[in-house]
């Protein structure tokens, strides 16, 4: 049994260690992405041979406020040399913050075949393990994604109030001070995009990096993991549960824990999050 | 848009004849390179949290440090070792406004951010180093005797 299976996951293969990638640098079959909050740190140094997706320049609509679809996700697919059977193992910075993001993007076209590599960029830094600037290129391929489909795993405003309405279960993974709306009120500090602060009511905040160790960005055991969710927010893994954050980026990242480590099967990640929701007219919000 | 100082300008010159992102990407990692960190004369570790930018998730901090002529060196630390985008700002904010006018670098606008970094930036990273400019500008602001509600600027 590996490190990562005797932690406990409903699924443990959705992760792989730093060990595994090192091993697989030169496989075919794989790809490996680095996916960053910080735009500069790939081209200071990446897992040799990966490629890297940005999020606003390459998972998101250019014009209206949405992800890429189809077509641009096979364009992507295709100028990264990525095929259905190809593996693609994300990493970035921040606990994998990003990473997880563009992971949740893949799911929404059906790209199962992901991992995130646990401990991301830091783990590997930490552990001394080699790093290239050189940007690798490969050959082209003919992806032909299927059509995105935003009914599983993604939430709009309308499901979210109905939501609401049916008393559903909501995690809000921002910082306790985004949480409370304090955040947005504090003079000359920059403001969140919103023009209201709080939550939406019934929310319980659960910060998105709580999930990980914090000393090298691994995910805690699931059994660390009930005890927050379950055991202090009060989940069930029979729950339909809508996360979301500022932008649905950090949410993902909680959305990645519960479906996968934890194993919940309808967990939805509300992107247009606070950004949305502290803009709409009308609509509850609780401090 | 109120007048840049001059040094700054200069290096935003130089950024704006670099449109390509790989090429610009290198350009910053390159003044990144440069950075250096308060010197032990100014502050210390643990560093006092008045000097911390707010909602910088990079954990950067700021000092400013008078000259004779009463203008005011800027100096920074960044917490994180994978902060390149601070660090990249932190070495153009000293570089373009160490020594300049108080009244003008009190005035340069926090969106210099996007003229550095593009668009391209989470709207978190952007309000980190949109946080460190205002807080240059705002020990300038303090330190030229206007009012603001400043950051001690200065050796503690």
């Amino acid at each position: 049994m590996s490190e990562i299976e005797s932690r406990g996951y409903v699924n443990p293969d959705v992760l792989v260690s730093t060990e595994w990638v090192s091993q697989h640098l030169q496989d075919p079959k794989i790809r490996i992405v680095e996916s960053n909050e910080d735009p500069l740190l790939y081209g200071t140094g990446h897992i040799p041979g990966a490629v890297e997706i940005d999020w606003t320049r390459d998972l998101n609509d250019q014009v209206r406020r949405d992800y890429l679809d189809h077509q641009g996700f096979s364009a992507l697919m295709r100028r990264l040399g990525i095929t259905k059977d190809t593996t693609v193992v994300f990493y970035g910075d921040r606990n994998n913050w990003w990473a997880t993001y563009a992971y949740w993007v893949f799911q929404l076209f059906g790209h199962d075949r992901a991992k995130i590599m646990d401990g991301g960029r830091i783990k590997w830094a930490q552990e001394n393990r080699p790093l290239s600037r050189e940007v690798p290129q490969y050959p082209a391929s003919d992806y032909q994604s299927a059509a995105r489909d935003d009914k599983k795993i993604r939430a709009f405003r309308q499901q979210v109030l109905d939501h609401l309405q049916a008393k559903g279960p909501l995690i809000d993974v921002r910082s306790p001070a985004e949480y409370t709306g304090e955040r947005l009120h504090m003079p000359e500090y920059p403001n969140e995009g919103a023009l209201r602060g709080g939550h939406i009511p019934g929310a319980a905040n659960v910060p998105w990096a709580r999930a990980v160790n914090p000393d090298d960005g691994t995910f805690k055991s699931a059994a660390d993991l009930k005890a927050i969710y379950e055991g202090e927010a009060h989940l069930s893994p029979d729950d339909d549960v809508v996360v979301y954050c500022r932008i649905g980026e950090r949410s993902s990242h909680t959305w990645f824990v519960l479906t996968h480590l934890l194993g919940y099967p309808r967990v939805r990640n509300y992107d247009g999050s606070w950004t949305e929701w502290g803009n709409l007219v009308g609509v509850p919000i609780e401090r | 848009m109120p007048q840049l100082p001059a040094k700054l300008e200069e290096t935003l010159d130089l950024l704006d004849l670099v449109p390509d992102r790989a090429e610009r990407i290198q350009l910053l990692i390159d003044i990144a390179d440069r950075f250096e960190e308060v010197p032990p004369r100014i502050a210390r570790r643990p560093f006092s949290p008045d000097n911390l930018v707010p909602a910088c998730e990079s954990e950067a901090y700021v000092w400013g440090e008078k000259r004779p002529d009463g203008t005011l060196d800027y100096h920074f630390a960044v917490e994180n070792p994978q902060g390149i985008s601070a660090k990249s700002l932190a070495v153009i904010l000293d570089e373009g406004l160490s020594g300049a006018p108080l009244a003008e670098v009190a005035a340069v606008p926090q969106d210099l951010v996007y003229r550095v970094f593009g668009r391209e930036l989470s709207m978190g990273k952007s309000m980190g180093l949109m946080g460190m400019v205002s807080m240059v500008a705002t020990m300038a602001r303090h330190a030229s005797g206007a009012s603001g509600g400043a950051p001690p600027a200065g050796p503690r």
